[in-house]
């Protein structure tokens, strides 16, 4: 089965999951994202690459966060960006998620940038414009569901690399709730992909995955064993639905087991770096004193948000 | 009308046949067998050299969509299907809109389905009303109509206290319950089999012990009550076993496989192909051998095709948000030989599974040619190669996993109580 | 037709030797990747004074974006001074058509407001399809059209020219 992502040159037409991209493509998106991360530096935010064309941020899950760190990626590219919020059920208006693509397709668009709460939805989407003769549209991926938010584990590679360099001597942990991540997904598809020498899990049986260990990664149920020796700690957002869902008791039983304190800290190494995909819930995942603290690299993971996109958005829409 | 089937490779598993010789058709019965009647003038002859000659298909269940779901699909298009696949019979699930619950929608359909003159249609009726699981329906009543069997389709089966009752009602007067071994809760909300596929894609799973501990409490039931159950799309390779086991304790149970499980896996969805995106999933690859294994040694009794039409726009969203189902009584026969084929079955054994198999456990007098029985026949092609395509099928619903495939089989004539009802 | 190519090194040279009293005292060297680079480098060590010296990547200026999408991996424009009021010497290694020139400019001008710009070129083979000169030439050399004038540092720093197929033909 041909990759979805890469055109019939072999070129990245769409950014829809991490998995199955060689290390290369990986590679050039880290190394075009450097320049951007000056550029964001400069009074002139902008460069030409993206004028003329137009980005539609079609988001059928809300994200304000996400969806402007596009919008600015996309404008300093001088793009010009719709915003679509097309609410939580495409259908509710009776017109089906396909139909909206057409109608939007139909009015010259050059790439979307989709947010879908059902994992999916991005190939869906990719594989219907190439169906329908609109394969000059590029679709990045910005959350589909469970399954993946490839520009964050882009930008969490970049992170992770601008402070470590070397992946093959890495020992990275994933904290939370893997079982209904896709910042999870695409980070351990990503930090397997590049080579890195362990990758954790760190999280109670409620939340990891079935087959989780077949993705690549080792499991941990404690902290205090999972963190021993850990260069990067990525904690995830714990969402409240999980415990209306009974799989937790409560914010605060989370917190004791699960939550990460300058204590635990001390057992990752000395110049471990501490991340985190937000927004934070102080105290449930992470207290405040590591999240304002010195290894905590929560902000500029966000300026490299932006420039990891504007990278991505260029290599797409130069292909 | 009288109809000669000439030289065809007449295979009868019932009877134990599977040999040259040519079908003598008369007023709606097989009249006679490798010699004609005396005095014998054919109003038709159909040439069936180098073709297989068999009882038409027994379907055990395949959805038409009537009363209620035409946008998905008509009687008219489905009959079609039906006999452009060459089946004669079918049984069709009691989930239409409303779910036939009632003699007047069971004596509605069988009319409209008579009236077609195609395949012989046979109603499972709704074991509680409204598919509901709360109240029992009148299975008297509905018997008579023309049900042959009572079931919750894909419903839920109801708290265990109603499940019960109403199976202890059935065992009563013998009439036999079909249940869906798949625990409501566990499979709630789930898509794709609980395994490494779902967890890489991101899927909510189903996990395979929501079928075991639905099968285990079924099992109890069935020992409680002393009812017939047939267990509807086994999916686990520990389904299978426990099936196994059951038999072996002598429980009164049948069971049955959908083909597309018999030949696809979870790994088939690729990137989320929503047409693979089926009731229950595709599980692993171990489930998979184990049907198949199931089906060897009779512990799974029968093949359905689960057909289920879905309209195109129910199917082309992201996977969890479409529509469950296949449509398959185009592929059954087709599906079934290369299952023969790959396990080097002998034809006779694989069509006994969709022919002499349905009939007996649906409590036909159908599914052989023996002399004097309702002449439904299908006759096939075994090396006509024919790919799936959405303009080769009938079916009004073109959602099937197979689609792109190239198949070998191809029904040449289908006959149902002695009249030529498709042709190619 | 040349036919064989000059020596960079005694081109550089010369150019050296053109823009010695000729540039301003608080002129700017702003090489263009990488072969004008090189020679901002070189130059800022060859010429009296100081020069502060800066790099620009024209990767997200270029107009050929749309037929070749985005080179790879782009390098980081540095231009460590204030651009507005200053007087920049541009230095690059092949003047042809005048496109990446263009480009380097567009990219200053998003940094601020220069007092001055002038040119420096290593090789000017002709061809230009912009209104676009360099005040200092180290040499001008007539090349094919199927033909690419290329600059290359060996592993010891020494600077050398080669020709290539211009199947590649983007260096403008």
């Amino acid at each position: 089965m041909r990759n979805p992502q890469l055109n019939a040159e072999g070129e990245l037409t769409h950014l829809l999951t991490l998995e199955g991209l060689p290390p290369e493509v990986i590679g050039r998106i880290l190394d075009t994202a450097v320049p951007f991360v000056s550029i964001a530096e400069r009074d002139v935010k902008k460069v030409p690459l993206l004028r003329g064309k137009t980005v539609f941020n079609l988001f059928f899950e809300n994200s304000t966060r996400t969806r402007t760190t596009f919008e600015i990626a996309a404008k300093r590219l001088s793009a010009d960006v719709i915003n679509l919020n097309i609410g939580v059920s495409s259908t509710s208006k009776g017109e089906t998620l396909l139909d909206t693509i057409d109608n939007l397709a139909a009015m010259n668009a050059d790439m979307f940038v989709v947010r879908h709460a059902e994992s999916g939805a991005p190939h869906l989407i990719a594989q219907h414009l190439s169906a329908s003769g609109k394969s000059h549209i590029h679709v990045v991926n910005a959350g589909d569901g469970r399954h993946g938010h490839p520009t964050q584990g882009l930008l969490d590679l970049f992170t992770i690399r601008h402070y470590k360099r070397d992946f093959r001597a890495l020992a990275v942990a994933i904290v939370g709730d893997v079982l209904h991540s896709r910042v999870a997904r695409s980070l351990i598809h990503g930090l397997t992909t590049l080579g890195t020498a362990e990758v954790r899990v760190i999280g109670p049986k409620t939340l990891l995955p079935t087959a989780v260990e077949s993705l690549g990664v080792r499991v941990f149920h404690r902290m205090q064993e999972g963190l021993c020796g850990c260069d990067v700690v990525v904690m995830l957002r714990l969402q409240n639905e999980r415990m209306r869902g009974s799989l937790l008791p409560s914010a605060g039983e989370y917190f004791k087991h699960y939550g990460l304190t300058s204590e635990k800290l001390r057992l990752a190494k000395p110049d471990a770096i501490v991340m985190h995909p937000g927004p934070m819930n102080r105290g449930v995942e992470i207290d405040s004193a590591v999240a304002d603290g010195s290894h905590s690299v929560i902000l500029p993971q966000v300026t490299f948000g932006i420039a990891v996109r504007m990278a991505v958005m260029s290599i797409l829409a130069g292909n | 009308m009288k109809i000669e089937i000439r030289s065809g490779r007449v295979v009868d598993p019932r009877q134990g046949v599977d040999r040259e010789m040519s079908l003598y058709i008369d007023a709606g019965k097989v009249a006679a067998l490798e010699e004609a009647p005396r005095g014998w003038r054919p109003d038709r002859v159909l040439d069936a050299k180098a073709m297989v000659v068999c009882p038409g298909l027994i379907d055990a269940s395949a959805r038409l969509r009537e009363p209620g779901l035409e946008h998905k699909a008509t009687l008219e298009s489905e009959m079609a299907a039906a006999l452009a696949g060459g089946v004669t019979g079918l049984a069709c699930p009691p989930d239409t809109d409303p779910p036939l619950d009632e003699p007047g929608l069971v004596e509605m359909l069988k009319h409209r389905a008579r009236s077609l003159n195609g395949a012989h249609v046979h109603p499972i009726g709704a074991l509680t009303v409204g598919l509901k699981g709360e109240t029992l329906t009148e299975m008297g009543e509905l018997t008579e109509a023309g049900c042959v069997a009572f079931s919750q389709a894909d419903a839920a089966l109801g708290d265990t206290q109603v499940l019960l009752r109403a199976l202890q009602y059935a065992a009563t007067f013998g009439y036999p319950v079909w249940l869906r071994p798949q625990d409501a809760a566990l499979s709630r909300g789930g898509v794709a089999h609980d395994g490494e596929v779902a967890t890489r894609l991101g899927l909510p799973p189903i996990p395979s012990f929501a079928e075991t501990i639905a099968l285990d409490e079924i099992f109890e039931l069935v020992r409680a009550t002393g009812v017939r159950v047939h267990l509807a799309r086994l999916s686990t390779h520990q389904g299978v076993a426990r099936v196994r086991q059951a038999k072996k304790e002598g429980l009164p149970i049948s069971c049955d496989v959908a083909i597309h499980h018999v030949h696809l896996c979870d790994i088939d969805i690729g990137w989320y192909d929503a047409h693979c995106h089926v009731v229950p999933p595709l599980r692993g690859t171990r489930d998979r051998a184990a049907l198949r294994a199931g089906l060897a040694d009779g512990t799974i009794d029968l093949i359905c095709s689960d057909h289920a039409p879905v309209d195109d726009d129910a199917k082309q969203l992201p996977f969890a948000e479409s529509e469950a189902g296949a449509t398959g009584l185009e592929l059954l026969l087709p599906l079934t030989l290369k299952w023969a084929q790959e396990e080097r079955m002998p034809l006779s054994d694989a069509l006994a599974r969709i022919t002499v198999a349905p009939a007996r456990v649906l409590g036909l007098e159908a599914g052989h040619l023996a002399l004097g029985t309702d002449a439904d026949v299908c006759v096939f092609d075994p090396q006509a190669h024919w790919r799936v395509e959405r303009g080769e099928l009938k079916s009004q619903g073109k959602n099937t996993p197979f689609l792109g495939l190239e198949l070998v089989g191809r029904v040449r004539w289908t006959l149902v109580a002695g009249h030529i009802v498709h042709e190619r | 037709m040349i036919a064989t190519l000059p020596d960079a090194e005694t081109v550089l040279g010369r150019l050296a030797d053109k823009m010695r009293d000729a540039i301003a005292f608080d002129a700017k060297l702003v090489g263009i990747y990488s072969g004008g680079a090189w020679l901002a480098e070189r130059l800022a060590r060859m010429l009296p004074g100081d020069h502060p010296v800066g790099y620009i990547d024209v990767s997200f200026y270029r107009d050929d974006y749309a037929v070749r999408g985005l080179r790879p991996n782009p390098a980081t424009t540095a231009l460590p001074f204030e651009v507005g009021a200053s007087r920049i010497v541009l230095i690059d290694d092949v003047l042809y058509t005048g496109r990446s020139v263009r480009a380097a400019i567009n990219e200053l001008f998003d940094y601020g407001r220069p007092q001055a710009i002038e040119l420096a070129v290593l090789i000017d083979r002709g061809g230009r399809e912009l209104p676009i000169e360099a005040v200092y030439v180290g040499e001008r050399l007539a090349v094919a059209r199927d033909a690419s004038i290329v600059l290359e540092r060996r592993a010891d720093g020494k600077l050398e020219l080669t020709l290539e197929d211009a199947k590649d033909a983007s260096r403008a």
